[in-house]
């Protein structure tokens, strides 16, 4: 067999067969969605769909009665827009609201990644979701899938000059990194039919796609919301005199890891240069197609591009990127990241008002006493500005100009939104991702169950005098990192039900990875746990000192400079 | 009456015996020797020729009698049934009639080539009623020939009718009525009047035999001891000796809800084992379940009547007895209230509007008050009431068994049967109400605990005797068990013939009954096509009969090919609608008229390749 790439690693990896004979994303997924016999897909359909911006899920929490009932899972799809930065429009918002009414679950699930995922939605309305959303000018094209991903933008709500002008550069990546198959419009839009597929090109892309998953942040410091190290390509914004001149680039960030697979680990991205602004799409494109040429295939486990720079070690991916430009990045030049957490509240910017709202773990939806779903569709109403979608699940009503302000303010105060400031800055601090019962991969619980491990922790705040002390907690129900718990000064990764192993000593910032204080624990150990280590920081902590950096220096855990120290043997308490 | 060689089957020779000897006996004497010579018909056909009969003195006799059957008009009986209880009873009768040497022909109404009943010399009929006072499917021919204008006069026929029902529907017992009527109508002699059974029809039919029996014989100038209709049961359930007098109390090993979350409904998946039984079925027969009623309504009357629920009572004729609080459970209805039961009730109470409303004898206004309302409600509205515990007792008919049609196979599942039960439950009058038997099972019923069941064959509903023949089966909500069991027993025999199942019911995600069996059996080829209607996920309700037509071509091919038709389920609207597709498809893709559809179906339905178990 003659090589297809520069580099395998050895026989290719299945999905690499379903993505070539999947004609370029078509599969069989019209004759899969007419099968009115189940509610479900093929699995081999599955993994094609997700390109099209959603996966398929089953309740989990009633997978096993369902069975007894001699009923099929109740199986469901899961949604994910395209939203480069995170940024929609009232009118995109309200159809985002409507349709999760309608054919979801009636939540929205502000995403780890800045945009918006809807739950619940069945095989007969995913066809009819998908046209009304692009039917608002959004689409869920590379959503998921082996391509890059939604690339995250800052948010940065009080500089919002710059935020407009990195923003149109995050969408511009964005669109130029878009497969070019005609796949989605066929399929979901009932465009006309490219009349033989096989002769459709992926120019960027290929036939193959990429190997795995592949990811793009840009962060305009001094805040590391989108933590840019956590991303397989990292744009840092350098301003001089308040003007964007260009941006540092990271390479070869990444969360996810396998329990027991010590060849698997989070790492953080590396710094290799600085590039001028107008070059940030070309750069994108060069660092794709070497991660395309050179990623593993062959055990996706050790496909991402951080493997794949470790492999091959940064100087090289940066000589070769130098090759391919046809010029060489500049030195990385100097910045400063204060935090990777959003500030709340209302901030001024260019002129404008921004509301940064908390939103608990992303989760838009009306409980008995707190109507948050409701008040924001009302706000979207009358809102003459923007939504944001922050890195941390929150949602920055944005653009607000001095008149508007009164009238948001007023839902604000009638629908009790929250901006969080009564929480514990732990609270505030704090994002889980989805897990069970929709996500395939939880092993324990996240989104559901933080919230009250929170609780019992604030009392432990509360006595200690830690309440208004900003650390950050992330939960994740399984190892592969979707609300970056790598990079939480506590960090929790579901193991089985109600365990979970708890990670210690990264850095505010989000430019250092933690470390595995215990393992496989549940609540009374992790409280047990970190109660004394709290109280302990409360009196012994220095000026300023996170509690992620106390913990190193009391030497609870070993500072982890690069992920390959990730799974270095546990520092005893 | 003086026994001649003229109005007797006998010689002359043995009519002078006969006049000798039967003057000497004593009354005991003929009982015996009556009821001797009747049970022991069998074996003086096998035996004649060599035993000699010493007791009776009576050896050429008997052999003689044997060799030539008594001369009397021919009898015919026709029966028409769903259940099978209207075959099981014509077969007793018809059985203890050869017994007695009358000639006997005993036929389906289906089965029965209707222009031949001007040849009928004695006819009984023994039928059913279906829904709202319909005859039931195998008796729609016969019915609809004798009603029209083709029907000959029936100068010089007897007949007798015996009809089944159930009291509290509003038109008991309406095809018995519609037969014994149109008969007289036709010129018909009535040989002994109708009698309507409600459902625990047992003792009024085997009345009703007594009585016919009685006329029949005056020709036959013979008096026989008549047994009573025991044994019947026996005759339907095969090799076992459990049955719904003595019915077998099996163990229930599952019992699972079948819907999920969020639905309307709740239907019960039960699975009983019948180790140690020897009950038999086939796939398409039912399983009646002797019932036990809501123990909260029990308590609730005998609180309220201020009875003793110790105190034991007398049931029946046969003297059996039971402590009130067993009877109201296990022995008597008292959820349901029909007109001769409001009568009697009339009588107990001195209450002003209970008397008008039974005197009014105004049907709508005692089906208005009957209808979703139990004995509870009766005992509440109308005292005080006057009558001892045991008085009130007695007006009570027995609780009736449940029939539910089997969704198992014996091959695949040895020694189980399983059920598909839908809970019934509404709420009416300002209570929550519950079927008897669904509500038992659904809330009261758990495993490891016995439910007194027996097996009721339906040859209505059968599996065509070619393997290879197609089958389209239809049904929606629980009205798809009995095609779990076609397919189980299919799969067992490792069948070649295709099977095409149309399932309906409300919600794809919660309703769709069995719904993984189903997908695998489809995966496996065992089940070749599979079209599913739910109603109420779309704006427009989607049925059944609508999947039929959007495949109508296939479906007539099918057809043409020899398939059978299976219905089951709802009859008034289910049944009905898929009824009318079916002739829909035969008149489009067959360019048939309507009257040729109708005869197409009609025809097929003779064929027994459309059979419906509809309720």
């Amino acid at each position: 067999m003659t090589q297809r790439f520069p580099y395998e690693a050895g026989p290719p990896d299945d999905m690499e067969r379903i993505k070539e004979e999947s004609h370029h994303l078509r599969g069989k997924l019209i004759e899969s969605f007419a099968d009115p016999i189940t509610a479900s897909i093929p699995d081999e359909e599955t993994k094609i769909l997700k390109f099209h911006g959603t996966y398929l899920q089953d309740d989990r929490d009633i997978r096993n009665e369902r069975k007894k009932q001699k009923l099929e899972p109740a199986y469901q799809f899961l949604i994910r827009v395209r939203l480069p930065g995170g940024v929609a429009t009232p009118e995109q918002y309200l159809t985002m609201d409507k349709l999760s009414e309608t054919y979801g679950n009636g939540t929205l699930k502000l995403t780890t990644r800045q945009t918006f995922q809807l739950h619940g939605i069945l095989k007969w309305n995913l066809k009819k979701t998908l046209q009304e959303i692009n039917h608002s000018l959004l689409d869920t094209i590379a959503a998921c899938g082996d391509v890059n991903r939604n690339v995250m933008c800052n948010v940065n709500p009080d500089q919002s000059a710059v935020h407009a002008e990195v923003y149109e550069w995050a969408n511009k990546v964005s669109d130029h990194l878009l497969p070019k198959t005609k796949a989605y419009h066929e399929i979901w839009l009932d465009e006309e039919k490219v009349v033989d597929s096989r002769e459709e090109v992926e120019p960027l892309y290929g036939d193959f796609y990429l190997p795995r998953k592949f990811k793009i942040g840009i962060a305009v410091p001094p805040s590391n919301d989108i933590d840019v190290f956590s991303q397989d390509l990292g744009f840092i914004a350098i301003l001089e005199n308040e003007k964007l001149v260009g941006f540092n680039v990271t390479i070869g960030g990444g969360m996810g890891s396998t329990h027991g697979n010590t060849s698997t680990y989070p790492q953080v991205g590396k710094l290799i240069g600085f590039i001028p602004t107008e070059k940030i799409v070309d750069v994108a494109e060069k660092v794709l197609t070497i991660q395309r040429d050179y990623g593993n295939r062959s055990n996706r486990k050790n496909a991402r591009f951080k493997y794949t720079v470790d492999r091959l070690g940064k100087e090289w991916v940066l000589n070769e990127l130098n090759h391919r430009l046809g010029w060489n990045l500049e030195e990385a030049r100097p910045y400063h990241f204060d935090r990777n957490g959003d500030h709340y509240g209302w901030v001024k910017g260019n002129g404008k008002w921004h509301l940064t709202l908390f939103i608990q773990n992303g989760r838009v939806v009306d409980t008995q006493d707190y109507k948050l779903k409701t008040g924001l569709r009302e706000i979207a109403k009358v809102h003459t500005g923007d939504f944001r979608m922050t890195p941390n699940q929150n949602l920055i009503i944005g653009n607000v100009t001095q008149k508007m302000k009164p009238i948001i303010n007023e839902l604000v105060k009638k629908y009790g939104l929250t901006d969080g400031k009564h929480n514990s800055a732990l609270r505030r601090n704090s994002m889980a991702c989805v897990a069970l019962p929709t996500c395939g991969l939880a092993m324990a619980e996240s989104e559901r169950y933080l919230p009250s491990l929170i609780d019992k922790l604030e009392l432990i705040l509360d006595e200690a005098g830690l309440r208004e002390e900003e650390i950050t907690i992330r939960m994740t129900g399984c190892p592969n990192g979707c609300a970056r718990p790598a990079l939480a000064e506590i960090g929790f990764m579901g193991k089985g039900p109600g365990k979970y192993n708890m990670y210690l000593g990264a850095s505010f910032t989000g430019d250092r990875l933690n470390k595995l204080y215990r393992e496989n624990i549940g609540e009374d150990e992790i409280i047990a746990a970190l109660k004394p280590i709290l109280f302990e920081y409360a009196k012994e902590r220095q000026e300023h000192e996170h509690f992620g950096d106390y913990v190193i220096r009391a030497g609870y855990v070993k500072e982890v400079k690069s992920g390959l120290d990730f799974h270095d043997i546990p520092s005893k308490a | 009456m003086q026994l001649q060689e003229t109005n007797s089957p006998f010689s002359k020779e043995q009519v002078e015996l006969l006049n000798r000897l039967l003057p000497s006996l004593s009354s005991y004497q003929k009982i015996w020797l009556s009821g001797y010579l009747s049970a022991n018909q069998h074996g003086f056909e096998e035996v004649a020729a060599t035993t000699t009969l010493e007791q009776s003195g009576l050896e050429n006799e008997v052999s003689v009698q044997t060799a030539n059957q008594v001369k009397t008009r021919d009898i015919t009986i026709l029966f028409g049934t769903d259940t099978g209880n209207s075959k099981g009873l014509a077969e007793v009768f018809s059985q203890k009639l050869e017994d007695q040497n009358f000639n006997v022909n005993l036929s389906s109404m289906e089965d029965f080539k209707p222009k031949s009943i001007k040849n009928v010399q004695d006819l009984l009929i023994v039928t059913s009623t279906h829904g709202d006072g319909d005859p039931p499917d195998n008796a729609l021919s016969f019915h609809e020939f004798l009603h029209g204008k083709r029907a000959p006069k029936l100068e010089g026929v007897r007949f007798s009718v015996l009809s089944l029902g159930d009291a509290s529907y509003e038109f008991f017992c309406q095809a018995g009525k519609d037969f014994d009527k149109r008969l007289e109508e036709l010129g018909g002699e009535r040989l002994y009047p109708r009698v309507d059974c409600d459902l625990d029809y047992e003792e009024p039919a085997a009345e009703w035999f007594e009585g016919v029996l009685e006329k029949l014989k005056e020709d036959q100038a013979k008096s026989t001891l008549i047994e009573g209709i025991q044994g019947q049961e026996q005759s339907i359930t095969d090799s076992s000796n459990y049955s719904k007098t003595n019915p077998f109390k099996a163990e229930v090993l599952e019992n699972i809800n079948l819907n999920g979350r969020g639905s309307n409904k709740e239907t019960h998946h039960l699975e009983l084992d019948l180790e140690g039984s020897n009950l038999t079925f086939e796939p398409g027969d039912s399983l009646g379940i002797l019932p036990e009623n809501d123990p909260a309504i029990v308590n609730a009357i005998i609180e309220r009547l201020g009875w003793n629920p110790d105190e034991s009572i007398t049931l029946n004729k046969q003297g059996d007895i039971l402590s009130i609080r067993e009877a109201l459970s296990t022995y008597f209805d008292i959820t349901t209230l029909t007109k001769p039961l409001l009568e009697k009730a009339a009588e107990l109470s001195d209450n002003e509007e209970l008397k008008q409303l039974v005197e009014s004898n105004n049907r709508e206004d005692i089906t208005a008050y009957a209808d979703g309302r139990d004995l509870l409600d009766l005992i509440q509205d109308f005292g005080p009431w006057k009558a001892s515990a045991a008085d009130f007792i007695k007006i009570l008919r027995k609780l009736p068994a449940r029939l539910y049609s089997i969704a198992s196979s014996l091959k695949a599942n040895p020694d189980e049967v399983h059920l598909t039960i839908g809970k019934v439950s509404y709420h009416a009058h300002g209570r929550d109400r519950k079927g008897v038997c669904s509500g038992q099972i659904a809330e009261q019923v758990k495993t490891g605990d016995r439910l007194s069941v027996y097996v009721q064959k339906n040859d209505n509903f059968r599996l065509p005797e070619n393997p290879n023949s197609p089958v389209i089966m239809i049904g929606a909500g629980t009205g798809v068990a009995p095609y779990r069991a076609f397919l189980q027993e299919r799969e067992a025999l490792g069948t070649a013939g295709e099977s095409w199942l149309f399932f309906g019911d409300q919600h794809f995600v919660t309703d769709f009954l069995y719904q993984i069996e189903w997908q695998k059996w489809l995966k496996d080829g065992v089940l070749s096509r599979l079209d599913i209607a739910f109603s109420r996920d779309t704006a427009e309700k989607v049925y059944v009969q609508h999947r039929m037509l959007e495949k109508s071509k296939d479906l007539y091919q099918w057809l043409e090919k020899g398939a059978h038709v299976y219905v089951c389920g709802d009859e008034k609207h289910m049944a009905k609608d898929v009824h009318q597709a079916l002739l829909t498809i035969i008149e489009k893709e067959g360019n048939k008229s309507p009257e040729e559809a109708d005869d197409y179906l009609a025809s097929m339905r003779k064929e027994k390749r459309y059979q419906r178990d509809v309720y």
